[in-house]
């Protein structure tokens, strides 16, 4: 019997190895797997890459771990936001490696990771000084430059409904990056608000399909932290 | 192309860097219209049935005066189509955010997505209009709106690259210059692009402009009440045409 649900955070993120390249899934606050993050504290693992939209707020989670020292690097397309004072100490102060990638880049790099893409050309940024050091080609008259895949080590993502083969939903906008995450990574870890049976999810209303997911671990809190 | 236009240009050539202080212009500032009134005329270009997505700051306004009846469908980088407006008092949806991280609500037909469609939307062509705030736009169209040279903090640039590389028509809705007299819509821009050529309107409290590939700045409409076209280009970083 296929059953990749744990019964605790500690036991989804075991192995989780020092120098892991990690996405994190969110949109700010929303679909962000706190007690995944939180966790993570716990774990142990150092000298981590973080790939996430946002670059943590105020004092706990992804701000917590980079406090700690335990974030070498970070991508991402908008460190700067509410509350981002921890990101920004650390990074005039030469304590953190910033990636700075266009948020639609940062999705389909990740998305071709998942689809056996090694890389793939496109405007988005062509022209600019993030195009610094990428080939360039012209395609129909329009200058494009190449970006290559981004695979994670691990996923942390959030869902809102998940069963034992590791079927997923996500609720309203808290779908956003945990989806082309779960595709991208070697061991995606899947909280869940909801563990339902298996056929409880309409086939036809899967989100991310259990194929993308290892284990799934649910958790109580109902809604985003704000 | 030069030959129907007017070129009006009373400014100094560099205006970023030698703001003439005690120009009789700077004595006369107009605050024109303001950032609802921004907004609102923005809205009032938007037609039925365009897919739109609204950046963050004055952008977002926009989505308050598109009239009810009129179906706009508002995308939202998060993976939104069919954003509505804020919830009333008390009705927030903590699930349901926009860009900036507010809280929405959803029209009945919208739909939810991940970021890799989301963007395919964006980058795909899908999009017929992205509306950005920015620091600096030039007479060719160059955008710039992500990092500037003062801020010491990281850059965040977000969404903005592949909107503005995305989307079939981008419109930039800001001031007409910072809020120390210099002028925002320039020559070429100073601040690190953000696209080369993306922009085709600009909104700002004083007037409305075009960008016309091969010809620059065309002036579409002066929104400052009582303001003469001479004292528009006095804040004006390049020469605006005119379709005389």
């Amino acid at each position: 019997m296929i059953n990749k649900i744990v019964q605790s955070i500690a036991e989804s993120l075991e192995g989780v190895p020092h120098g892991a390249t990690i996405l994190m899934g969110g949109f700010g606050a929303v679909g962000q797997p706190d007690e995944l993050i939180e966790g993570l504290l716990e774990q142990g693992a150092r000298d981590l890459t973080v790939v996430a939209n946002n670059a943590g707020a105020g004092k706990v989670g992804l701000a917590r771990l980079m406090m700690e020292g335990r974030v070498r690097k970070i991508i991402c397309s908008f460190p700067r936001s509410a509350g981002s004072t921890v990101f920004e100490e650390l990074y005039r102060a030469g304590k953190l490696e910033l990636e700075i990638v266009p948020q639609g880049t940062l999705a389909e790099r990740m998305r071709a990771a998942g689809a056996g893409i090694p890389a793939f050309f496109t405007p988005t940024g062509a022209g600019t000084k993030l195009a610094q050091g990428k080939e360039s080609r012209v395609f129909n008259g329009r200058e494009h430059i190449l970006e290559q895949a981004l695979p994670g080590d691990v996923a942390l993502i959030e869902a809102w409904q998940a069963d034992r083969w590791g079927n997923l939903t996500y609720r309203e906008s808290g779908r956003n990056f945990n989806p082309v995450m779960a595709m991208a990574a070697t061991l995606t870890v899947a909280q869940t608000h909801h563990v339902v049976d298996l056929g409880d999810i309409a086939p036809d209303h899967v989100h991310t399909p259990g194929i993308f997911v290892q284990r799934v671990v649910q958790v109580e809190r109902g809604a985003p932290w704000v | 192309m030069q030959g129907d236009s007017v070129p009006l240009r009373i400014t100094q050539r560099n205006p970023r860097h030698t703001r003439a202080l005690g120009d009789p212009m700077e004595l006369k500032l107009m605050a024109g219209v303001t950032r609802q009134g921004m907004a609102a005329r923005v809205a009032r270009d938007i037609p039925e049935g365009w897919f739109v997505n609204l950046g963050i700051g004055i952008p977002t306004m926009v989505a308050d005066h598109v009239p009810v009846e009129r179906e706009v469908i508002l995308h939202s980088e998060n993976g939104i189509l069919g954003m509505g407006p804020a919830p009333e008092a008390g009705k927030g949806n903590a699930w349901l955010v926009n860009a900036g991280k507010q809280q929405v609500t959803l029209r009945p037909g919208g739909s939810f997505f991940h970021h890799a469609d989301s963007f395919g939307m964006i980058r795909g062509g899908h999009i017929d209009l992205c509306v950005l705030g920015a620091f600096e736009v030039a007479e060719n169209g160059d955008i710039a709106n992500w990092a500037t040279s003062e801020n010491d903090s990281a850059p965040a640039v977000g969404g903005a690259m592949d909107l503005a590389a995305g989307a079939k028509r981008l419109w930039v809705v800001m001031d007409h210059t910072t809020k120390d007299g210099r002028p925002k819509l320039v020559e070429a821009c100073g601040y690190p692009l953000t696209a080369p050529g993306a922009v085709q309107r600009i909104y700002t409290n004083l007037a409305v402009v075009d960008v016309v590939q091969g010809r620059g700045f065309v002036l579409r409409e002066i929104l400052a009440e009582g303001m003469s076209l001479a004292e528009l280009q006095a804040q004006t970083g390049a020469v605006l045409h005119t379709d005389a």
